[in-house]
């Protein structure tokens, strides 16, 4: 049981959309372990994104039950669940989505300003966090300063600064040239097996799935499975 | 960086905006400040609090003369301490710039008003020195006068005997106010009411447009008030006894509804504003949907998102607010410094409070939709650009 | 040139509903301006007017050496009675000079909308020949007082604005009842006094000559030989003025003081119009980026972008100082409001908010439509074209 960082079971979400009904997942069950590194991938429309975001504590299931870390979270209210995001989980957005007002460094500080941290006890993990994502040196830059690969670089160093056991990617490449994109796959890589960051990515990119240690296909709402 | 300044950088989001709306909130607070002094000029009741004079006039208007000969029956009314007495002379200096002069017994005035502060061999001197007159500190500042001179004034009520408009008078004192009130009512002078009865072409003699009654204590004002009153009650000389502010206060009153006026206009601007800078916060909100959702994602409560927005739209307020208030401030000193302490427009602890309260009410009012709107959203929809 | 402006404008203009929000920024700010300045104004003008009204140009009034108000002014009997022998002055009906002797004296009324806060009121002692000076004036309710009793008739703007001054009430003044027996209208400033015979004034309030003397003036040059007349009279100090000029004289003071509180009060609003309007256009424009890049990248020039943006903003200013125009006529037009006047006493006039009033207003929503449109408008045309497409 503990080994299981995310368990998913039976679940399934429906969308009313006006006067229509739209089933997007259909009774899903899935088993994520610790420290493991998931590629989920899938034809538009098939629901990952919106697997991901129940995974995620952003949204909920209509039925079933999710549960993440040891925590049922799909019995959690929205500020609980809130609550909950900013201790466990770590997001990476396509569109990087920083806040262009703010410095690197005020961006990646900005989830520790909901913890009870002293300002010089933020700065020092503000600086390991872009420490981590090797990007010290641009600590000072807007957004609009950097470039794609830096700017990722710098939501990750945000995703990663409050400590979380799980990171939730949704097409954290699609932006990105090759080379760039084989820049941050690695870096995923390496928090996943030297940080220990249980990692589910989706994806629709084939080279960008194998940076992962599993693979999963999702088709109208229902799992298939592939190794690795 | 905190929570506040993380607020105040995204004030500054679009810059240029900010800006903009920053300033038509310092005029339109700056035009808040200015009209609600003059409005608290104009409103205040009969208030008989502290007061230990009364003003006592004939009762019809203050233009009217009184004779002198009433003095003695007001000294003799219990409570009363001292009966001083002044007559509105009129005075220009060079040509046309109108002065504040009284003519009046000195004796009885010094005994009357303690707050001029002058010292005594000057006292001394203007009552012995017939053609005597003595000037607040800021009318002889304002002028160059100095003590010695002969002050040349012409009148353009009271010509002299031998016909002519000119008056001279020797300079014998300058007083001061007491305290910080007093000096800025130092602007104005006096004379002997002897000289004036001897001097004047119409015989005029005798007649007072005031008599000023110093109380033994302020508690006996308003039966001191009633028996006067009642004294001259159908005699040719009715008259109208009051304190000394509420008179100040009747005859600013007569100008008219100064009140309904300056609302209706601030009413025109407030609301103006409101749509400005309205506006500018729901296109702030409209245009960082992603943004905020992203700050749900974080952690952030839908409730600490509303906070945010509202914090913003109060920081903006706050800040424009204050700023308007404070160049009304300097605006109010300086009309004050230009008119010689005739028109105080200052910008007391009432208007100040009641600007931070219309500060608190604008902020709700720009800001609550759009913080409302910013709690609403769901991540979800948001991030997929619905 | 012309029409590629013309055409980018209809473009512009279409396009206004979209960014209903901004544009109706810019409109209730100045309806908001222009109807304070017309409001403002409209009392000056009222009450310019009402006194520029008073006194005729063939009459003179005649005040005592150096007063230079009515109420300043008091002159003793022999002074009276010879002015009105003087030459200048015209013959009445009965062959004696039209002239009549006047007395100012301060009456007390409580305003109908107070509660014992009294104002000051003119009470003025009239000749019977006040009467026929003053063709104007008509009783529109009861009759004349007689003369010897102690009767009013008040004018139109005292019943409308006071209370104890209808038809019956009795009037204290110092001591003695007077009884209220008609309301006259002469449509100027005389409507905010109360008459009376002089001779009982004078008896009453213990006076002997007069405060002024109303003269018809004999010919075209009837002012000039009483003038001279009474210089060259060692007797008489007095100072000779049109009746017309001494009235239009005393509005100086409130002219000067409302006009500052308008300008003060305009010149703020106007420019925090000013600064909401630049924020608007700056809005408008850079909601058109796209659509203005594309029209340069076409090869529309800078110029006709220009103008464009600035009859967008003219023309919203302009619905706004109309609209601001409408609400100051509708609200405020003929209002009848009192205030002090020259003399201590009160005034009753009504708000006037005339055509060159509206055309004033108009000519402020201009500027403030072009200094709003100017900078954002040149902004458009200089920002490259590349930038302007991509900052969507």
């Amino acid at each position: 049981m503990s080994e299981s960082m995310v368990e998913v079971r039976n679940v399934t979400k429906v969308y009313e959309r006006g006067t229509q009904r739209v089933e997007v997942l259909h009774g899903l069950n899935l088993d994520i372990p610790r420290s493991d590194f998931v590629a989920l991938m899938g034809p538009s429309g098939s629901g990952k994104t919106t697997l991901l975001n129940l995974i995620g504590g952003l949204d909920q299931p209509t039925s079933g039950e999710v549960q993440v870390g040891g925590s049922r979270i799909d019995q959690l209210g929205s500020s609980e669940l809130a609550r909950w995001r900013a201790h466990n989980i770590g997001f990476v957005f396509q569109f990087y989505n920083l806040m262009p007002v703010l410095t690197a460094e005020a961006n990646v500080e900005l989830p520790l300003l909901l913890t009870r941290l002293t300002a010089a006890q933020r700065r020092k993990n503000v600086a390991v966090a872009l420490e981590i994502v090797g990007l010290a040196d641009r600590a000072k830059h807007k957004p609009k300063e950097l470039s794609g690969g830096q700017e990722q670089r710098v939501a990750i160093a945000r995703a990663l600064v409050s400590d979380p056991q799980l990171l939730v990617c949704d097409e954290p490449t699609g932006d990105l040239d090759r080379k760039t994109a084989e820049e941050i796959l690695g870096l995923l890589q390496v928090l996943n097996r030297e940080h220990g960051k249980t990692i589910i990515m989706v994806t629709h990119d084939p080279k960008a799935a194998e940076f992962a240690r599993r693979i999963l296909h999702l088709e109208k709402g229902r799992l298939l499975e592939q190794a690795a | 960086m905190t929570k506040a300044g993380f607020v105040v950088a995204n004030l500054f989001r679009k810059r240029t905006r900010t800006i903009l709306t920053l300033l038509s909130v310092v005029m339109a607070f700056l035009l808040f400040g200015l009209l609600q002094s003059v409005n608290s000029i104009f409103s205040s009741g009969a208030n008989f609090v502290g007061a230990t004079r009364l003003f006592v006039q004939a009762r019809v208007s203050f233009t009217q003369a009184l004779p002198i000969s009433m003095l003695p029956k007001l000294e003799a009314i219990p409570g009363v301490v001292a009966v001083a007495h002044q007559m509105w002379f009129g005075g220009v200096w060079q040509e046309n710039t109108p002065l504040i002069m009284l003519s009046l017994d000195p004796r009885t005035y010094h005994q009357v008003y303690p707050e001029w502060v002058m010292p005594d061999a000057q006292w001394q001197a203007f009552i012995q020195t017939r053609t005597g007159m003595i000037a607040g500190k800021l009318l002889a500042d304002q002028y160059g006068w100095k003590i010695g001179q002969k002050i040349p004034i012409s009148s353009n009520i009271w010509p002299q005997k031998n016909g002519s408009k000119a008056w001279i008078f020797d300079l014998v004192g300058i007083f001061d106010g007491k305290d910080e009130d007093w000096k800025r009512r130092a602007n104005l002078a006096f004379i002997q009411q002897d000289y004036f009865d001897e001097s004047n072409q119409f015989g005029i003699k005798g007649r007072v447009n005031f008599f000023i009654l110093k109380l033994s204590d302020s508690s006996k004002a308003e039966a001191v008030s009633k028996t006067v009153d009642a004294m001259f009650e159908n005699s040719p000389d009715e008259t109208k006894t009051q304190t000394e502010k509420d008179f100040n206060m009747s005859f600013v009153k007569q100008i008219g509804d100064i009140g309904l006026i300056v609302r209706w206009i601030l009413f025109a601007v407030f609301f103006t504003l409101l749509l400005v800078v309205g506006n500018t916060m729901a296109q702030s909100v409209r245009e960082r949907v992603p943004e905020l959702a992203v700050l749900k994602t974080l952690g952030f409560t839908d409730r600490s998102v509303l906070g945010f927005v509202l914090a913003e739209a109060f920081a903006l307020v706050l800040f424009g607010g204050l700023l308007g208030l404070l160049l009304a401030s300097i605006a109010g000193a300086m009309v004050e410094r230009g008119t010689g302490g005739q028109f105080q427009l200052r910008l007391d602890g009432g208007v100040w409070l009641l600007g931070v309260v219309a500060i608190v009410l604008m902020s709700l009012a720009v800001g609550l939709l759009p913080a409302l709107r910013a709690r609403r959203l769901k991540i979800v929809d948001a991030l997929a650009g619905r | 040139m012309f029409g590629q402006a013309l055409a980018i404008t209809a473009l512009s203009i279409r396009s206004i509903p979209e960014r209903w929000a901004p544009s109706l920024v810019i409109v209730v700010g100045l309806t908001g301006v222009v109807a304070v300045f017309t409001a403002l104004l409209a009392m000056a003008t009222g009450f310019e007017s009402t006194l520029k009204a008073t006194g005729r140009s063939d009459a003179a009034i005649i005040l005592r050496g150096g007063s230079d108000a009515e109420l300043n002014s008091a002159f003793d009997r022999d002074s009276t009675d010879l002015i009105k022998q003087e030459p200048g002055i015209a013959l009445g009906a009965d062959g004696k000079p039209l002239a009549s002797a006047e007395l100012m004296v301060i009456a007390e009324l409580v305003r109908k909308d107070d509660v014992k806060n009294g104002a000051n009121i003119t009470l003025r002692g009239i000749d019977p020949a006040g009467f026929e000076l003053r063709p104007g004036l008509k009783i529109v309710a009861g009759r004349k007082f007689t003369p010897g009793l102690r009767e009013l008739i008040v004018g139109r703007g005292v019943a409308r604005q006071f209370q104890g001054a209808q038809i019956g009430d009795a009037v204290r003044m110092r001591g003695s009842q007077w009884q209220v027996v008609g309301i006259f209208e002469s449509g100027d400033a005389h409507d905010s006094e109360m008459w009376t015979d002089i001779n009982v004034a004078r008896s009453t309030f213990g006076r002997i000559g007069s405060s002024s003397v109303l003269a018809a003036l004999d010919g075209p040059d009837g002012l000039a030989r009483l003038k001279s007349a009474v210089a060259a009279e060692p007797r008489l100090s007095l100072d000779v003025l049109r009746e017309q000029d001494y009235f239009s004289g005393q509005t100086r003071q409130f002219r000067k003081t409302i006009g500052f509180l308008a300008g003060v009060v305009t010149v703020i609003m106007a420019l925090g119009a000013v600064f909401a309007a630049l924020n608007s256009m700056y809005a408008a424009v850079a909601a058109r980026g796209k659509e203005i890049a594309t029209l340069r990248a076409i090869g529309f020039g800078g110029v006709p972008v220009v103008v464009s943006v600035m009859i967008e903003a003219l023309l919203l200013a302009l619905v706004g100082a109309v609209l601001g125009a409408l609400i100051a006529y509708l609200l405020f037009n003929n209002l009848s409001v009192s205030t002090l006047g020259q003399s201590f006493t009160q005034v009753v006039f009504n708000f006037k908010v005339t055509p060159q009033l509206v055309v004033r207003g108009l000519v402020i929503a201009v500027v403030i439509g072009m200094l709003g449109g100017l900078l954002p408008a040149l902004r458009a045309a200089r920002l490259p074209v590349t930038t302007m497409l991509r900052e969507q």
